[in-house]
């Protein structure tokens, strides 16, 4: 069953500025098909226990969640290698998973414990994995997309043949910073990807009242782009692929991921006040990326609606384990308030008169 | 953060408000002889309960209504702002008047400062402290033209400040960096009732205002707050307790701690005199320097980091001013040299007993 290939075409047709778009027609394999639901359905549970773990008060502060827009991250993931780079924003903890980070880590940092990604010192906002390449979630809108072409020119004067994906969503797409970082990548020919996640709500504010074009693929003006269906998570594969050649090969591409989440923007946003319930429930009966996949299985007979509920309660298992396994890791140690913000040895200590 | 304290500061404040003068810059006169406020009745009437947003909600309608060009901006203000600040100011005011823009501080606030070059009020929100430093370059117009131009009707508010558990991008405290740009004034309040005074003298105020509202008390502090309009005067610090021994200073949030420091250092005989600094920059060293030339001891504090901050300055100079009725070095006590953090929030933060140690260290020097 692993060998066989499947030929796919996407759901819509990829929509381009100043570049030929790829084909439509996506291969895959049962196993990567499989592979893409549990993924994602790791990722769906994840955000749902935080959201539950939030509200027990376990996790404080500011939390963001993917659910809905977790065919990008897996996506994305299967078309690069983790030799390429991938900056976020806050809405980072998949996007982590995705990079190979593994749930009791999350959980750990989510709820500021020693076994965390970033120790316990980052929480919600600050996922971080080297080893994958994942430079993280920044916590300020847009900040991270300059410093993503910064590592795509580091990868350009190495001369790896790698790139740099840096995502942002469709309100940071009105930062000037990122114009800023565009020129410098254009110019310069770098291999930076931009990935505008565009859930069409930048925090409380529809798309359209926050941009004059929401056509976001076409905002690089000189950059070449291309509008994909960011809750097929085929699509966003054969794009990714698409986007990484070009890049090495011609320099920087802008990738529009239509996509939606199904939380408010933080947890302190009902999501409902600037957008109908309807509206929610729809994007859910019919462009869930999780539901896609569901349906492609069944209807290759990949595996029988059971076996998929089976894998679910696994999961969903998989998830509470991690959670308590999580819990028990301890508070980092008081002295980390003094770590990590000088180089030891280098003339400066940590002060504190009091 | 002891709500008796707050009802302590809450006390204070109602003693001392009737005997303020009234703030009377040329554009506050004239905006508050439009809206019939007489001068010299500073807040003097009898308010609701309500605590610190809903105080700031209160001045930004006044604001709105007594001042047909004044405008708010920022994100998400539309539908109330993430604090609830800008709640029904849409509704009643219109789009026109009260709107989201994008998510881009830079913009906001060069957008803001080009509004108010044309005469209006433009009082712009940037949603967390933590976000003004893409907004930074965007300033002074004054001086460089001349006089030719001026933002002076810019009013910039912010929450800033710890919140228990907010991490490095939501609890910072940037007070310091915007005091180093001469032709701005940088204003903290410390309560509901002074909030929407001060709110509204930094709105009408012929300079342009970075005005941080301290977002931990944005729930937590009530106290009775006039309806009616009125403003507290800038650049004129409060002694909100009198005292003898030592002269503890602060500002937002941090008034409510030094508060209950003060109380329990009372308890050992030991008399403190509070005082809120309110106006960071230009800031009222009389007040400073003849309390300190009583007590001969200073501390100051604040959530900042220590090294660099404002607290450097007034120990600067107050030294300068006082240096022979000193009988101590000047304390502080600060936050420490860390970036924020997420975990033990409690032990970067000035809390009391910090400021007690301080206190008594100073006192038996």
């Amino acid at each position: 069953m692993a060998a066989a290939i499947l030929l796919r075409r996407t759901s819509v047709p990829f929509t381009s500025h100043i570049v030929d778009p790829p084909s439509r027609d996506v291969t895959t394999t049962p196993a990567e098909l499989l592979t893409f639901f549990r993924d994602m359905s790791v990722m769906r549970r994840m955000e749902i226990a935080a959201d539950s773990l939030y509200k027990a008060k376990l996790i404080r502060g500011f939390c963001h969640l993917y659910d809905g827009q977790e065919a990008v991250a897996v996506g994305m993931e299967a078309a690069i290698t983790r030799s390429d780079s991938i900056i976020t924003a806050y809405r980072d903890h998949c996007t982590y998973l995705a990079r190979g980070g593994d749930l009791v880590s999350a959980f750990a940092e989510l709820m500021g414990r020693q076994a965390g990604c970033s120790r316990g010192k980052g929480g919600s906002m600050h996922f971080y994995k080297k080893d994958a390449n994942f430079y993280g979630g920044h916590g300020i809108v847009g900040a991270q997309v300059p410093l993503g072409c910064g590592l795509a020119f580091a990868q350009k004067y190495r001369k790896e043949e790698t790139a740099t994906f840096a995502l942002y969503g469709d309100g940071a797409a009105n930062q000037g910073q990122l114009f800023e970082a565009l020129n410098i990548s254009a110019l310069w020919k770098l291999p930076a990807i931009l990935v505008c996640e565009n859930n069409h709500y930048g925090m409380g504010t529809a798309e359209w009242r926050a941009a004059k074009s929401p056509a976001y693929y076409k905002r690089g003006d000189y950059v070449p782009g291309l509008k994909v269906d960011g809750m097929d998570v085929l699509a966003v594969k054969q794009a990714c692929k698409f986007a990484k050649e070009h890049a090495i090969a011609n320099g920087p591409i802008v990738l529009e991921m239509d996509t939606y989440r199904y939380h408010g923007h933080s947890m302190s946003d009902p999501g409902s006040t600037y957008r109908t319930r309807d509206e929610i429930s729809g994007v859910r009966q019919e462009r869930d990326p999780i539901e896609r996949v569901r349906k492609l299985i069944l209807a290759h007979d990949l595996a029988t609606a059971a076996e998929l509920k089976d894998m679910e309660k696994e999961i969903r298992k998989e998830v509470d384990d991690a959670i308590a396994k999580a819990k028990e890791s301890p508070m980092p140690d008081t002295s980390e308030l003094f770590t990590n913000v000088y180089v030891k040895g280098f003339g400066v200590e940590v002060s504190s008169e009091v | 953060m002891a709500a008796k304290s707050l009802r302590e500061i809450r006390r204070a404040a109602a003693a001392g408000i009737g005997s303020r003068r009234c703030f009377s810059g040329d554009a506050a006169a004239a905006a508050a002889a439009a809206a019939g406020v007489a001068e010299g009745k500073v807040g003097g009437g009898a308010g609701k309960e309500v605590n610190l947003f809903t105080a700031i909600n209160q001045a930004l309608h006044i604001a709105l209504d007594t001042d047909p060009r004044s405008y708010v901006f920022g994100e998400d203000v539309g539908f109330g702002g993430v604090f609830r600040c800008t709640t029904g100011l849409a509704d009643r005011f219109g789009r026109n008047r009260v709107f989201n823009t994008p998510l881009c501080e830079q913009g906001i606030a060069g957008f803001a400062v080009g509004l108010a070059a044309m005469g209006n009020r433009a009082i712009a929100e940037i949603q967390f402290a933590d976000y003004i430093f893409p907004a930074f370059d965007q300033a002074c117009l004054r001086y460089r033209s001349g006089n030719e131009f001026n933002c002076g009707g810019l009013t910039i508010r912010s929450p800033y400040g710890a919140v228990g558990h907010g991490g490095h991008y939501h609890s910072q405290s940037p007070e310091a960096f915007f005091c180093h740009v001469p032709g701005l004034k940088v204003i903290i309040p410390r309560s509901p009732r002074e909030a929407k005074g001060l709110l509204l003298a930094s709105i009408r105020d012929p300079n342009p205002v970075v005005f941080f509202e301290p977002k931990w008390l944005y729930r937590l502090a009530v106290e009775e707050v006039p309806e009616e309009d009125y403003m507290l005067p800038l650049s004129e610090a409060e002694v909100i307790r009198k005292g003898s021994d030592i002269t503890l200073i602060g500002w937002g949030a941090q008034l409510a701690v030094l508060e209950e420091a003060c109380e329990d250092t009372a308890k050992d005989g030991i008399s403190c005199e509070l005082i809120d600094l309110r106006t960071l920059i230009p800031w009222d060293k009389e007040t400073v320097e003849a309390s300190v030339s009583k007590t001969g001891k200073l501390l100051v504090s604040h959530e900042a980091p220590i090294t660099g901050g404002f607290g450097a300055e007034i120990a600067a100079s107050i030294t300068e001013r006082c240096f022979q009725r000193l009988e101590a070095p000047v304390a502080r006590v600060c936050g420490l040299d860390t970036p924020f953090p997420l975990v033990y929030e409690t032990f970067y933060m000035p809390t009391k007993n910090k400021v007690l140690d301080a206190i008594k260290a100073t006192v038996n020097y």
